[in-house]
């Protein structure tokens, strides 16, 4: 059916400047016919339902990431068993035979390797997420979905690497005398709840790294030095002890620093409950939930700005 | 191309009579813009970006504008698309076509102006959710579910899709990956892959001009049977002969600006003199 067009309008009724008003007869139109205005961010609740109704797409987008990512490599997924057990024996060579930093640390390989894969699991989800919209453009630009499931894939894909990481780390941990004990189950609640703050963590700095592509270039920098104030390498207590009390109360509630305490509690019998940070599951808890409910709503935020421009 | 003057009032002669007919349209609206005006932000444009000096005196001046740049793609678009239309969207290259397009999706909100839409137009445009060192199978599941099909939907049109795409036809092509397909059966797969789901609203951007003439036809059928069932079919294409074959409204975009509105016949033959 050809459009017949209408005899011409009055001119002086369109046209008008860029900026102006919105036509009231195209709206009333709109409205009269039950159209919406395209790309309008829907509310939270319903965007949680559509992020729900998507959860088959985050986990296909999560797989396929994963398996593209080695698929040139003739060692295949074996890197990801490989990466980590490098990893632990480059660290290994460098304290554990270079430095003898134990430092008075009981199952020092132990303690050195769980700090640095659970803040390994941090870091690149931190990495990941700041390019988890801009490095996706090309996606956001063409396909309606909600946008958040592009920084959750990129945490579940840190995820999946974090569980290889865990395997070796178990092996590591074994082969140096830490018996294997119930306690090992703590592993599952810290590991969840980590993985909570990472999404939230996640989707801030896609939001941010969105807007500018500095923050690519400047997050190795904060990252590099979070690490060092988080224990990955030695005790934590050798500073907060005559450190000023605000100043150790500030480094206890280092989230990096309490996920990797509550990881090594679990899995290494000499590490006490006494020497963990105050309230420490408490503290993983509302960690995972601020960061949690922040990262959400502060993405959510500018959910129809994503791929502008 | 046809970069020279555009000369507007003399080439329209009726240029977009009442974009919005007063009720004697055929079907109900499904898209209305509404003095629709898209900026593009374009970062890293001009000089200064690169030298150290001049990003620093940005800095110290605190003028972070410069080196970007504004480009206005579309300008004060207004048109009524309704239920049973194809639409075609010419002009020449850089015009704006691809990024109207977007703006209807909902992809790029307009700077000024605004689209309403009934339900969630999609753009044909699956081929940015597919990843090339997957195989054809995974990704058709992939971008099925990233059109947002359900598991089980996907599933059910496996089949279908497969076959519509002829992939399979010269051997078992479907399960090896998609980066050792010859750009025309990878062309045909994605537009299989984009078809597959019923949509309110299809915006095809030339999607057309992909494989061969057997693939062409089956693509032609397969957006006129989209059009009946769903709605309003948008198709940007600088094939004149497709859009001539499937649409029976063209729209003509030129600078950004909406040169002419009308049936398919009489747009493309100013389209034709015009070039």
């Amino acid at each position: 059916m050809p459009q017949t067009l209408a005899p011409p309008a009055p001119a002086p009724a369109r046209a008008p400047a860029p900026g102006a008003a919105p036509d009231p007869e195209l709206r009333a139109l709109a409205e009269r016919h039950g159209l919406a205005v395209s790309g309008a961010r829907p509310p939270l609740p319903e965007y949680t339902r559509r992020l729900w109704a998507r959860r088959h797409f985050i986990a296909a987008f999560a797989t396929a990431r994963l398996t593209s990512m080695y698929t040139t490599a003739r060692l295949g997924q074996l890197w990801q068993v490989m990466t980590p057990l490098l990893n632990a024996g480059v660290y290994y060579l460098i304290f554990g035979l270079l430095l003898h930093t134990s430092r008075g640390v009981p199952n020092f390989i132990p303690f050195l390797c769980t700090g640095i894969f659970v803040f390994t699991f941090t870091q690149s989800t931190v990495l990941a997420g700041t390019r988890a919209i801009s490095g996706n453009l090309g996606l956001v630009r063409a396909l309606h979905f909600p946008r958040a499931c592009l920084p959750i894939a990129y945490t579940l894909i840190q995820l999946q690497q974090l569980l290889f990481s865990m395997g070796v780390l178990a092996a590591i941990v074994l082969l140096c005398g830490v018996p294997l004990t119930w306690h090992w189950l703590l592993m599952i609640p810290a590991l969840l709840l980590q993985s909570v703050f990472n999404t939230g963590l996640a989707m801030v700095l896609a939001r941010i790294g969105a807007r500018s592509a500095d923050t690519a270039q400047l997050m190795p920098f904060v990252l590099r030095t979070w690490m060092y104030a988080s224990g990955v390498f030695y005790n934590i207590s050798v500073f907060t002890q005559h450190a000023p009390h605000l100043v150790a109360v500030a480094l206890n509630a280092n989230p990096a620093l309490i996920y990797i305490d509550l990881m090594r509690y679990a899995l290494i019998d000499t590490v006490r409950a006494g020497t963990l940070p105050a309230h420490v599951w408490p503290m993983a808890l509302g960690w995972a939930l601020l960061s949690g409910a922040v990262g959400y709503v502060f993405f959510w935020k500018a959910e129809e700005e994503y791929g502008r421009g | 191309m046809a970069d020279t003057d555009t000369r507007t009032g003399h080439l329209a002669p009726a240029p977009a009579a009442g974009p919005y007919p007063a009720g004697g349209g055929s079907g109900a609206p499904t898209v209305i813009a509404d003095d629709v005006h898209i900026v593009y932000k374009v970062h890293g444009a001009g000089s200064g970006r690169g030298s150290a000096v001049s990003a620093l005196s940005r800095l110290a001046r605190r003028t972070a504008a410069a080196g970007t740049r504004e480009v206005h793609a579309v300008r004060g678009v207004t048109f009524v698309a309704r239920k049973g239309e194809a639409i075609g969207l010419i002009g020449s290259n850089g015009s704006g076509k691809s990024t109207l397009l977007r703006a209807v999706a909902g992809l790029l909100p307009p700077a000024s102006g605004r689209v309403y839409t009934h339900g969630q137009p999609s753009l044909l445009g699956v081929n940015a959710a597919l990843m090339n060192d997957l195989t054809g199978e995974k990704n058709v599941v992939l971008g099925g579910l990233a059109m947002g099909l359900s598991r089980e939907e996907v599933r059910e049109r496996y089949q279908d899709i497969v076959d519509f795409s002829g992939i399979d036809e010269k051997g078992d092509f479907i399960s090896l990956p998609m980066r050792t397909y010859s750009s025309g059966m990878a062309a045909r797969l994605r537009f299989s892959i984009g078809a597959a789901r019923n949509h309110d609203v299809l915006l095809i951007d030339e999607a057309l001009a992909t494989g061969d003439r057997a693939f062409q036809r089956r693509s032609e059928e397969r957006i006129r049977e989209l059009r009946e069932e769903a709605g309003t079919v948008f198709l940007v294409s600088h094939n004149n002969n497709s859009i001539r074959d499937t649409c029976d409204r063209v729209l003509w975009l030129e600078k950004g600006e909406l040169l002419m509105d009308g049936p398919t016949e009489e747009v493309l033959a100013a389209y034709e003199d015009f070039r």
